[in-house]
């Protein structure tokens, strides 16, 4: 069987890789959506993110501050559409799309010198003594910090939600701003703290892309990732833990069809590079018709504009 | 503070003003970047705006681009208003498009080289037929099982992408073409050529169709019952339901017929001004004719002017591109900008603003 020049263990180490700005961009996503927003513009902002994160780490020679400067970028495209749609009222779905296209636009603009060029390495973060175990050493904690980091996010983000009040406030906000606005929380800086924190986190996912995934930066290199992080927040039903296990699968198909390409099975390249936005509409499908039927779990909110009209 | 009283009645004044202010802020905005980028912003906003339409030099050939790359866009900004009105967002049309052109290139090149006058059309009819396919997949999904059409139409267009790297490279490569990508070049088969109907201008049939739709679209939304169904399902789809209307046929009518026109205007390019199947036959009109129906005001005259507009932008981006080396995304973010600004304008559209003293 041709599938046994796979070696396992590096396959799912790899598949964690590919995963992680996946993992970064939707949870993100899940939290703004949680509070009611609905950001189109997550492709954008991993762009803005990909592209701010090379140029800072090739000019400063560290990966780890590329990646803040990809995080901080994300954040303030993400403020951009926070202040059309909660101040200016726009509509949300429609400003998302103008997030993205504004930020694939400029995101060529300020790549365009840096193509062809490799970005500084990151170091692994071997954890001691367990990284040594075989196989399950490898697959899991020879990893950089970022994919520790975004584990951990995961966990914290659950916590956040479901364990704390601030979370809770959140989501009321998400559930329904109006009630939450005569309680008295405070919706639109609410949801202006969560916009700016998933435009970070996809920031992140797009530096990570750029500086580790793949590492380089090329035109338009989130090539649809953005919008599969939209997807993975639907199919995880805004959980965070479900959200994970979406995206290690997802990443998993990814690297599946790369190494096939990469041993050259006899299938087309152009077949198997569909292969990941197929599984995502197989995904999508296969959520709504299951027993979770219908859309559990979204926010009451989400999509709509809150005005205060007092 | 500010307060915000909604307006009984839209602005109509306003709802007018709004492209226009967003147009002029976008060139201001536009000009201070283009002055970061090291081009004078004064002769880079001219040759934009001014010089495709005035100057002597490029006019002659820059009127006529207007219109052939006005055409795509707005025939399938036609097709995406309607369901924007309706909330049902296509925002795949980009691979409705390509499919477009696959099918009906297929279909033509599969007879090549027999010549008859009927490939003309079934060559267009199956165009139309294949981009409306490519939107009944979200369409059905959507009606069947409530998977959100945002995604899956997106989706469908990384997959299309591929279709057409698999035509270029595979299926319809040129026989003749010395191992090269592309297909046969569709103007050189005269039955299937979508040749000019104004000799030496390039203004081929799909100009024509892309006028003729505003008028059809324009009659279907103002003055006919099926216009106010679909306003009435965006609006408010409790009283859709209450006055018996089928969300689910009006969500399949909105898709279908944006599906059609990217089709149409996907075959229309292919045989006419692309000229054949290739890699990078699509350079993103699907996408950009989200911006012109958003700038249009979802209104088919409306429509007609932003496309116009957005053209202009595409042929003086080029210009600057050529004269003053410009980068081609600049264009891009020049677009997204004017979405940005329009957006934000609705709020004037919609509300009333009042001062708030200060107790």
């Amino acid at each position: 069987m041709i599938l046994s020049e796979i070696n396992f263990a590096v396959l799912v180490a790899s598949l964690i890789v590919a995963s992680t700005p996946l993992v970064l961009a939707a949870l993100g996503e899940l939290v703004v959506e949680k509070s009611g927003v609905l950001n189109l513009g997550v492709e954008g902002m991993m762009i803005i993110g990909a592209v701010t994160g090379f140029i800072v780490g090739v000019e400063t020679g560290s990966a780890y501050i590329g990646m803040m400067a990809a995080a901080m970028a994300g954040a303030l495209l993400s403020l951009l559409f926070a202040f059309i749609i909660l101040i200016m009222q726009a509509n949300q779905v429609a400003s998302g799309l103008a997030l993205t296209i504004f930020g694939l636009g400029i995101a060529a603009l300020m790549g365009h010198p840096y193509t062809g060029i490799k970005s500084p390495q990151i170091s692994t973060l071997s954890i001691p003594f367990i990284s040594e175990i075989p196989v399950l050493g490898t697959m899991f904690f020879q990893h950089d910090l970022i994919v520790y980091l975004s584990l951990i996010s995961v966990l914290v983000i659950w916590y956040f939600l479901n364990r704390m009040r601030a979370g809770l406030i959140l989501r009321s906000v998400g559930e329904d701003h109006d009630v939450a606005h005569s309680l008295g929380y405070r919706v639109v800086t609410i949801r202006f703290l969560a916009i700016t924190f998933g435009g970070a986190m996809a920031g992140v996912g797009g530096g990570y892309l750029s500086l580790v995934r793949v590492p380089q930066w090329t035109e338009g290199m989130t090539a649809g990732a953005g919008w599969i992080a939209l997807a993975l927040v639907v199919f995880s039903g805004w959980r965070p833990f479900r959200l994970l296990i979406g995206s290690y699968i997802f990443g998993g198909i990814t690297i599946l069809q790369l190494n096939l390409q990469a041993i050259g099975v006899n299938i087309n390249i152009a077949l198997l590079s569909m292969a990941p936005y197929l599984a995502t509409i197989l995904a999508l499908v296969v959520i709504s018709m299951s027993r979770f039927r219908g859309n559990r779990g979204a926010p009451g909110c989400l999509g709509r504009s809150f005005v205060k009209i007092t | 503070m500010f307060k915000l009283i909604p307006r009984e009645n839209v602005s109509p004044v306003l709802s007018l003003l709004g492209p226009l202010f967003s147009v002029g802020l976008t060139m201001i905005v536009g000009g201070i970047l283009f002055y970061f980028l090291g081009v004078d912003p004064f002769a880079a906003i001219k040759m934009i705006f001014w010089d495709p339409l005035m100057s002597e030099t490029f006019s002659t050939y820059s009127i006529p681009q207007i219109f052939i790359k006005g055409a795509p866009l707005i025939l399938i900004a036609l097709g995406l208003s309607v369901g924007f009105k309706a909330n049902v967002w296509n925002i795949g049309a980009e691979g409705q498009y390509i499919m477009g052109a696959i099918f009906g290139a297929s279909f033509a090149l599969s007879l090549y080289p027999l010549e008859s006058i009927v490939i003309f059309p079934a060559m267009i009819l199956i165009g139309v037929i294949g981009g409306c396919l490519w939107s009944m997949i979200p369409a059905f999904l959507k009606v069947k099982f409530q998977v959100n059409e945002i995604l899956v139409s997106l989706m469908l267009v990384y997959v299309a992408e591929q279709i057409l790297a698999l035509a270029s490279l595979g299926f319809l490569r040129n026989p003749d073409g010395a191992g090269f990508p592309g297909s046969r070049n569709l103007n050189q088969y005269t039955s299937a050529s979508n040749a000019e109907i104004i000799a030496g201008t390039g203004i081929h049939l799909g100009v024509l169709l892309s006028l003729l739709m505003v008028i059809f679209f324009y009659v279907l939304l103002f003055r006919h019952s099926l216009g106010f169904k679909i306003k009435l399902l965006g609006n408010s789809p409790k009283a859709s339901g209450f006055s018996g209307d089928n969300p689910n046929k009006l969500i399949f009518l909105c898709l279908t017929l944006s599906g059609s026109l990217a089709g149409l205007a996907g075959i229309m390019e292919v045989a006419g001004p692309a000229g054949q199947i290739n890699i990078d036959f699509n350079v993103g009109y699907g996408f950009t004719a989200i911006i012109v129906a958003f700038l249009g005001r979802l209104n088919p005259i409306g429509i007609f002017f932003a496309g116009i507009v957005m053209a202009l932008t595409y042929v003086g981006g080029e210009l600057t591109q050529f004269m003053l080396n410009l980068p081609a995304a600049a264009i891009q973010v020049f677009q997204g900008m004017l979405l940005f600004f329009l957006l934000s304008f609705d709020l004037f559209v919609h509300y009333k603003i009042k001062l708030k003293g200060n107790k």
